[in-house]
Formats: structure tokens, C-alpha cells, sequence
């Protein structure tokens, strides 16, 4: 692999990293904070494209249709965590398995209803709809380099919001000791509302960013939440920064291993997964 | 020691088997003179448009013959499969042991097709596959009661090489998921494009059901192939042509896939798509009589549009007509009822085919090009296209 070659499949996987990030940060923090499995994370991912489309053959711009859709997904998420999340914050880990998988039929069915069974596409942005010429026959297209800034402007923002605000340290304080927290007068139930509404918000994002790239269809979210679940594995439950590291190596290792050894591709991030957790059981950054 | 809650018990149960119908076929069949016909389809999921189509061309063969097969009259019992293929043997069970049917049609998914085909082959029903492409159905595991009236997945890419190199595109990477349906595809490009005097420089593979290309885009680019050949469906084919599109390759490196890349995915692919060649067996727009009768036909009964998957579940229809009217209705008579249908000649609306020795269509592979959102056919990539039907042995 010449260096050109090589420096283009770094971009590659920092771009997939990133987008994984968007989508594990979530699963990371209703998990890590709220110790709720949640299966149907995915599900979100696809709602989010869907969305997307949805609103984009409304209103022909892929900016409305994400602020739109962000706030719909938010309310959504908020809803959710009212009717049903919120009653299995003390159940084992099995009936919120159950749940959650029980809502992706929901979800999915839902879908099917609404808006059928059909492969969509969303049309890049003209603004964006350009590529730059990276080799003589192959160029980058503008949008991915797009996707790769609101994600990591997104990580940003998320790394403040919890490291430097009132409400992040509200959040890790109630991660850190729910009884405690509490006792101190600080609403944990309407701080976890918030995270499960944050985490649903950040995976619909990370599907209507994605859905000009990647084509909008029915099962596009299962494939990518056992990848999610990989990354926040990898990174350590509960840990923001430990699923950003984890996702740019699950990127590295996955982009890397597809073109240099083919045969191998499909299990390397699981032997990544392996390889991490013999070292660190808990995970990267276990806090 | 039998005690009266046991016997009580006991005939509960029996009561309750009854009720729910698992006594019942039998005296059902006892008492009706009907054809019994199963479909054991997706109904639900990803695939359930595929189902629905099957069927509907499954009906118009059978409507075209006052819905009647030799002349009875016909039942219809019907399972979702949910392309599940753990519960492929489960589902074809019920249709063979609690309906009783005498003939079985399905299914889309290859993994659930070999469920459906390992109840074939125990029970001896009649069993018509309108899609699965799955090879061994019709090769090392023939059987005289499994008939196939779609493709075998290396097929359609048999007949691209030979298109390839009549355009000049003597390097070419091939480039699909890896799993079993992309490791046949394969097999036949390999056959073909190799006997036409190609060379396949690379051959790439994306773990299935993945969808990030990008990596190896950027490979096919730094090695600079004359073409690329690939075998894609669904979602995942939407997405490959837009990223192969987007990575600028469409420009310089002509793209040629197996006719499911381009099918039912041509409105989300948009731009992406245009002048993608594939070959397969059908395509929307094939300009015989025959073609434009059908479709004209379909449109009227179901108020639907037909596509690939209609047509394969018509042929099956129309064979299952064949054998049937051979036996005047009585599919039990089985060595009669094959005889009716082996080596038979279907007048399909994709062109006239004709049944292999191992029970799968021999072909033509029609060569397409997509112009303005629609797979136009540009010609013949291959005359009579047969599968190997390596292994089999009828008996």
C-alpha cells in the first residue's frame, strides 16, 4: 500500500469512527448512567434515516429535516423513557433485554406501516453534493468530510456538556452514586429523562447525518448496533471518552482489516474486542 | 395406574388437538377432491413485497386456467416464513404434516429454502422454488420432487464475462459480501469471464450484511481495473452504487453487477445507477408480445406492477398447470405428474425456457443497461444459460 493509499483509508476510518462514536455515545450513557440495556438503540439509528427522508421529500432540505427530526426524536426518546423505560430502571438486566427487544418489532413494524418496505435515498445537500480529487482516479466526496465535522463538533459538545456544566456533573454524579445524589435534593429521575432523550437524539442524528450516504432502509439498524455495542464494550460501559477512543480504533481495525487481510474482516473488531478485554476486563476507560 | 384425573386430562388434550386442527386435515381430505396448495412465504419483513409478488403470479397462471389445476378445484394454505430460516423446517412442516398439502411454493430466502428442502426431500411432496437461488437445491441435493423455476445464483453472472470482454474489459475486480449467495455469484463470473480470456485481478469481500464500501472503493481505485463486476441486493446494492458513484470510480471504471443490483433499487440509487450493466433473466421493460401481454394482465387483476419475482412464481404457477393437467388434478400420481413436468418447456414472459435434467431453468441471460431509472435491455449476454448441476443425481 503506497502512502497516498494509506493516508485515504486513514480518512476512511476516522469517518466511520466518528459516525460509530455518534451512535455508542448513546447506548454508553443510558447503559453506563442508567444501567438500562438498551437493544433498540439500533431501531433509533433507522428511525433517524427514515425521518430524514421522510422530511426532506416534505420540505427539500436536508437542514430542516434534521432539526426537525432531532427534536421530534428527542420528544420521542422523552416519551419513551416516561411510558416505559423509567419502570425498569431497578428490574434485572433481562426484562429490560426483553423490553427493548420487544420494542424493536414495535419499531420496525411501525415503519413498515408508515413508510412501507421500500429501499429510500436522501439526496446529498448541494452544497455539499461536490468531491475532491484525491487521486487521479479517485476523489472524496465533500458530504462524508461534513458528516465527519458534525460528529466530531457533536463529540465536542457532548465532552463540555458533561465534563464542564452544572447538568454534566449532576449526570456523573448520578452515575457515580444514585442514593447519594438524591439525597442531596438532585432530581435524579428527571436527569436519567434527559439522558435517554439525549441518547435517543444523538442515534436518530447519527442516522439522518448518515442517511444521504448511506441508503435508507429497513434493517440498516442491527447490523450497526452490534457494532455499537463492540465500541462501548471496548471502551468501557458508561464512559464518553472510552467510546470516542473505542470507535476510532473499531474504525482503524475494521477499514485496515478489510482491504489488508480480506479474510479475516469479518471478525477482526470481535478479535479487537477479545484482544482489549484481556487486558482490561472492565474496558478501556472504566471509570 | 390410570386414575380419572389422568383420563380426564387425557381427553382434554385430545379435545384441545382437535380443536386446533391437528386431527382435522385428514378428515378435511378425506371428504374434499380439491388440489391442495401450500405457500410458504415472507409475508412480513424485508422480504415481504418478494412474497406478495410470488404469489400474486402464482394466481394470474392459476386464473388463467378459471383457477382450477386438472381441472379441481384448489385450497390454499399459507405460512409466513418470516425469512427465518431457523424455523425453515418448522414452517414447511406445517404445511406438509398439519395441511397436507400436495404441492409446497416457496421461498425467497436461500437459509430458509434448505429447511423447506429438507422436508421435500423426507416427505416427497412436490416442491417449486420461485426465487431462492441456493445451488445445492438443484445440484448435489436434486431431487425428483424439487423443481426450480427462478435461477441458481451463479447464472446470471455466467453470462456477464463474455459481455465484459466484448466491450474491452479485459481486468476487472470482483467485489461482493461474503457469505454463500456472493461465494456462488462469484463461481459463475469466474467460469465466465475466465473462459471469455479475462483476468480478475482482485476479488474483494465485505462482511455480510455490512454496508461501509468505502475502504475498499479506495482499493478498486488504486488498482486501477479495467471494470468492476459485483454481486449486491436490496439496501446494500443501494448504498454500493451511490458510494462507488460518490468515490468519483463511475467516471473512469465501468461497473457491472449481477441483475440484483439493480432491481427494486433504482429510484434510491438515482444518478448513481445510470449506465450500470447487469445481466439477468428478466427485466421490466423486455419488448416481446409475450412480456407486455403479462404485464398488462397483472396490472388489471392486481392493480400492481409486476417485477422479476412475479414472473418466477407465474412460471411456477404455470408448470405446477403442466404437470397438473397431466394427471387431470391427481398430483399423487407422482411418476406421471413428473414425467408431465421434466424437461418441459415454459412459454414465460421473460422468453421461452426450458427445465435442465436437475430441475432448474436453462435461460437467456439478458444483457441491461439502466437509462433514466429504468433496467432497458440492451441485448443477449448468453443463449440458453445453463446451470452445472454439478453433483446431481436424480433418484
Amino acid at each position: 500500500m503506497d502512502f497516498a493509499n494509506f493516508l485515504i483509508q486513514l480518512l476512511n476510518s476516522v469517518q466511520y469512527g466518528l459516525l460509530l462514536f455518534m451512535l455508542a455515545a448513546g447506548l454508553t450513557l443510558i447503559f453506563g448512567i442508567m444501567g438500562v440495556v438498551n437493544l433498540a438503540h439500533g431501531t433509533f439509528y433507522m428511525l433517524g434515516a427514515y425521518l430524514a427522508w421522510f422530511f426532506t421529500s416534505h420540505f427539500d432540505n436536508l437542514l430542516i429535516a434534521i432539526v426537525l427530526g432531532a427534536l421530534l426524536a428527542v420528544a420521542f426518546g422523552w416519551a419513551l423513557e416516561w411510558l416505559l423505560i423509567r419502570h425498569f430502571y431497578k428490574r434485572d438486566h433481562l426484562d429490560q433485554v426483553l423490553l427493548t427487544f420487544g420494542l424493536i418489532y414495535i419499531f420496525q413494524e411501525a415503519r413498515s406501516i408508515l413508510w412501507g418496505d421500500d429501499v429510500h435515498s436522501v439526496a446529498v445537500p448541494a452544497m455539499f453534493n461536490g468531491a475532491i480529487q484525491l487521486t487521479e482516479n479517485l476523489s472524496y466526496p465533500v458530504y462524508r468530510l461534513v458528516v465527519s465535522a458534525v460528529c466530531a463538533g457533536l463529540a465536542l459538545g457532548l465532552y463540555l456538556l458533561i465534563s464542564k456544566t452544572r447538568l454534566g456533573m449532576k449526570i456523573r454524579a448520578g452515575a457515580f452514586n444514585r442514593e447519594m445524589t438524591e439525597s442531596l435534593g438532585i432530581n435524579i429521575r428527571f436527569i436519567h429523562a434527559i439522558v435517554f432523550a439525549m441518547g435517543v437524539g444523538l442515534a436518530a442524528v447519527a442516522g439522518m447525518v448518515a442517511a444521504p450516504i448511506s441508503s435508507v432502509y429497513p434493517g440498516m439498524g442491527s447490523s450497526v448496533l452490534i457494532m455499537c455495542f463492540v465500541v462501548v464494550v471496548i471502551g468501557g460501559i458508561g464512559s464518553v471518552r472510552g467510546a470516542l477512543v473505542a470507535a476510532l480504533m473499531v474504525g482503524l481495525v475494521d477499514t485496515f482489516c478489510k482491504v489488508l487481510l480480506p479474510e479475516i474482516a469479518g471478525m477482526a473488531v470481535y478479535m479487537l474486542m477479545a484482544a482489549v478485554l484481556l487486558f482490561k476486563p472492565e474496558g478501556l476507560f472504566k471509570s | 395406574m390410570t386414575t380419572r384425573r389422568n383420563v380426564l386430562t387425557r381427553s382434554a388434550a385430545a379435545l384441545g388437538a382437535a380443536s386446533t386442527g391437528l386431527f382435522l386435515p385428514e378428515l378435511a381430505r378425506a371428504q374434499s377432491d380439491k388440489v391442495r396448495v401450500g405457500f410458504m412465504l415472507p409475508y412480513t419483513g424485508t422480504y415481504a413485497q418478494l412474497g406478495v409478488s410470488i404469489e400474486k403470479g402464482f394466481l394470474m397462471a392459476l386464473n388463467e386456467q378459471g383457477g382450477k389445476l386438472g381441472g379441481k378445484e384448489v385450497e390454499f394454505f399459507k405460512v409466513d416464513d418470516e425469512s427465518n430460516p431457523a424455523k425453515g423446517v418448522e414452517n414447511a412442516n406445517l404445511l406438509v404434516q398439519r395441511d397436507k398439502v400436495d404441492v409446497l411454493v416457496g421461498t425467497v430466502h436461500s437459509g430458509v429454502q434448505m429447511g423447506i428442502h429438507k422436508v421435500a426431500r423426507e416427505s416427497g411432496v412436490l416442491s417449486l422454488i420461485p426465487n431462492a437461488g441456493v445451488q445445492v437445491a438443484t445440484r448435489a441435493q436434486c431431487a425428483p420432487n424439487v423443481y426450480r423455476t427462478s435461477f441458481s445464483n451463479s447464472q446470471p453472472t455466467l453470462a456477464l464475462g463474455k459481455a465484459m470482454m466484448d466491450r474491452g474489459h479485459k481486468k476487472a475486480v470482483w467485489i461482493t459480501w461474503n457469505y454463500s449467495a456472493g461465494a456462488e455469484a462469484l463461481e459463475g463470473f469466474e467460469a465466465g469471464y475466465t473462459a471469455a480470456g479475462g483476468t480478475i485481478i482482485e476479488k474483494l469481500a465485505v462482511p455480510f450484511p455490512s454496508v461501509e464500501f468505502q475502504a475498499l472503493l479506495t482499493q478498486i481505485a488504486a488498482l486501477k481495473p479495467d471494470a468492476v463486476a459485483c454481486f449486491f441486493a436490496g439496501g446494500g446494492a443501494a448504498k454500493f452504487l451511490r458510494d462507488f458513484h460518490a468515490a468519483g470510480l463511475s467516471k473512469t471504471i465501468q461497473l457491472y453487477g449481477s441483475g440484483f443490483l439493480t432491481e427494486g433499487v433504482l429510484e434510491a440509487a438515482g444518478p448513481a445507477a445510470e449506465g450500470v450493466l447487469t445481466t439477468m433473466h428478466y427485466s421490466d421493460s423486455l419488448d416481446t408480445p409475450r412480456n407486455k401481454k403479462f404485464r398488462l394482465d397483472y396490472v388489471k387483476a392486481f392493480k400492481a406492477q409486476p417485477d422479476v419475482y412475479s414472473v418466477q412464481g407465474y412460471d411456477a404457477g404455470q408448470l405446477l398447470v403442466i404437470g397438473a393437467n397431466a394427471v387431470k388434478g391427481d398430483l399423487s400420481n407422482k411418476s406421471a405428474l413428473y414425467a408431465a413436468m421434466n424437461g418441459v418447456t415454459i412459454d414465460s414472459p421473460r422468453g421461452k425456457w426450458t427445465m435442465s435434467a436437475a430441475h432448474n431453468p436453462i435461460q437467456d441471460m439478458y444483457l441491461r443497461e439502466v437509462v433514466k431509472g429504468e433496467n432497458k435491455v440492451i441485448g443477449i449476454a448468453g443463449k440458453a444459460v445453463a446451470d452445472s448441476g454439478a453433483g446431481c443425481r436424480m433418484g
